[in-house]
């Protein structure tokens, strides 16, 4: 009698359920994105819906692939560094230290004292910057558009900061093998003086608006949970695995550029909701100014390069009137800095979690093979887990609560 | 944090309680920068990952991430590399398992479900197959993209090895200018 029975016609989705809900025959599959207001770039979900539940989520990558890797292996080590910028593009300061400093690595150099500091300056300004952009528009997505203009305002404070640091707003390009491009422009220490003098009181004015504000909380709280365990299985970093309550941070478990030596606090929740992600995203940002504060004071004179003529390039005088460095300067230029043949991977703590790049060296002036382990990509995996069972509504702030970024999701 | 820091020593007792465990898997150990890199054999990768997962001595429990290389004339095609982290102890580790052409690798995503994305990166851009993967399909390429480019004898100027017509020269652009 087994070929009697009503089978459910084949789905049209593979990733429909069958069975139950096709007999019901009210799953309904739903595309969003990539161009979809609230998946901050060019994510592309694939939706299985039963009325306003979601049941299954699907989701498509690679709208914003340009090949970073592959492109990675056909450069010098110094010429990679404007690629960093377009990883994630809300921190790209963060991104060429984290790169560069992988590249240290596998160098075996350290940089002087001023160059640290002027580099943990650096992953703060664009941990506040990046940040505010996700407070910004994760509010926005959820019907708080004041908060947004607020954020921007505060976000093009520390653009004019980037600007005049590097003299770009977006595509930094900051750093360089054994050091930076570039000293401190003068008067630009007092720029971030004065903003980390006020930033603190808009913080507080930002925390009024949204911490006990009823509709916020009632959007964001139990939505998108996710436990401490499922968390570190799936390898969530950043704000994302410290809104479960672990208390992981690379700039603490594994400090680099002298981040044993700042004070400073990480927070971390205890529901692993969208609403724990949010306090934590928050207090970074108190602690990111207290870090800076300290930057400021103890900021050394002093060379923002290591003086080493195989890795960094020669003073202009001393190029145009001395054989040795002209010869130097051609090296360095025409056959770039040739690494030793090895391995290393490096992470640092960006705003978006552990971002690491692997160096597989050859002994070659470009890398055989880079790696980058982009943290939004991998923390992009937990959607499922936040989002399959909730409402189509609660998957909006729960993509807004992971943060990602898709210029570094697809590299 | 009390104290001045001090950075912590490589893992080195990890290695020690590999050999124990599991001698004749270890293919190669390696230590460059305070970083380890062990070297196992293929068919021992999911014992001795779960190993490093669940003794207290490792706890090795969050895979950083997966990425894979691809060798031209070595005596392997492939290096499949797998990151791990330990939260409880603070230590990292790189395993390395040597693949030929045409072998498959089991997939970590039943010991670490993070693998899950990695593994089909790799897949996607290197070429490496995972047996066991519960959704082995392309990630970041299209689906019906036909080669694999970060082999390295992918040809960067010509595209993929499939859709190229046979006997078109790499980049006609440069011979054309040759010939002029």
């Amino acid at each position: 009698m087994d070929d009697l029975r009503v089978t459910s016609p084949p789905s049209l989705h593979p990733e429909a359920p069958a069975g139950e809900d096709a007999v019901h025959g009210e799953s309904m599959v739903v595309n969003m994105g990539p161009s979809h207001p609230s998946t901050h770039g060019v994510l592309r979900l694939v939706l299985t819906l039963d009325g306003e539940v979601v049941k299954a989520v699907q989701p498509h990558l690679g709208y914003l692939h340009r090949g970073m890797e592959k492109i990675a292996e056909g450069m010098t080590y110094n010429q990679f560094v404007p690629y960093t910028d377009r990883l994630d593009y809300l921190a790209p300061l963060s991104n060429n230290v984290a790169y560069i400093l992988a590249v240290e690595k596998l160098l075996g150099i350290t940089v002087p004292p001023r160059a640290q500091v002027i580099r943990v300056m650096c992953c703060e300004i664009a941990r506040i910057s990046a940040h505010l952009l996700w407070l910004g528009t994760g509010a926005l997505d959820l019907g708080a558009a004041t908060v947004f203009f607020h954020t921007f305002r505060e976000r093009e404070t520390l653009y004019n900061i980037i600007e005049a640091l590097t003299g770009a707003r977006l595509t930094t390009s900051y750093t360089r093998v054994g050091g930076l491009s570039r000293d401190l422009p003068a008067g630009w220490t007092g720029q971030v003086r004065s903003f980390v003098d006020t930033f603190p009181k808009f913080l507080d004015e930002l925390d009024s608006l949204l911490t006990r504000n009823r509709i916020w909380m009632k959007r964001t709280q139990g939505v998108g949970r996710i436990s401490a365990p499922d968390a570190v299985a799936l390898s969530l970093t950043g704000p994302n695995l410290r809104g479960t309550g672990v208390a992981y941070d690379v700039r603490k478990t594994e400090p680099y550029s002298g981040y044993e030596t700042y004070e400073f606090d990480v927070p971390v929740g205890s529901e692993g909701d969208a609403y724990d992600r949010y306090l934590v995203r928050f207090e970074e940002m108190r602690q990111s100014v207290r870090i800076l504060d300290q930057a400021l004071r103890r900021l050394p004179d002093g060379p923002v390069a290591v003086d080493d003529p195989k890795i960094t390039l020669p003073k202009k005088e001393r190029v145009l009137t001395s054989m040795e460095e002209l010869i130097e300067q051609f090296m360095l230029v025409t056959e770039g800095i040739k690494g030793p043949v090895g391995e290393v991977y490096h992470a640092i703590e960006a705003p978006k979690g552990e971002l690491g790049f692997y160096i597989r060296s050859e002994g070659d002036k470009s890398p055989y093979r880079l790696h980058i382990r982009s943290p939004s990509f991998i923390n992009l995996q937990a959607i499922e887990t936040m989002a399959v069972g909730g409402l189509l509504s609660d998957l909006i702030a729960v993509v807004a609560s992971l943060d990602p970024v898709m210029g570094e999701v697809d590299r | 944090m009390e104290g001045p820091y001090i950075a912590p020593l490589p893992p080195r007792q990890v290695v020690d309680l590999l050999r124990e465990r599991f001698p004749g898997a270890l293919e190669d150990v390696a230590e460059f920068r305070g970083e380890i890199t062990v070297v196992i054999a293929k068919d021992a990768l999911l014992d001795v990952a779960r190993f490093l997962r669940d003794d207290p001595g490792t706890a090795f429990d969050m895979l950083s991430v997966v990425t894979g290389t691809h060798y031209l004339e070595r005596d392997h095609d492939y290096e499949v590399l797998y990151h791990l982290y330990s939260l409880p102890r603070n230590h990292r580790l790189r395993l390395k398992v040597r693949l030929d052409e045409g072998e498959t690798v089991p997939s970590v995503v039943s010991i670490w479900p993070g693998a899950n994305w990695p593994e089909r990166e790799v897949y996607d851009l290197v070429g490496v197959r995972f047996s066991g993967h519960p959704d082995l399909r392309r990630i970041i390429m299209p689906e019906d993209y036909p080669d694999h480019p970060l082999r390295k004898d992918f040809d960067v100027e010509g595209g993929p090895r499939d859709a190229r017509p046979r006997g078109r020269v790499a980049s006609p652009g440069f011979r054309d200018m040759e010939s002029v």
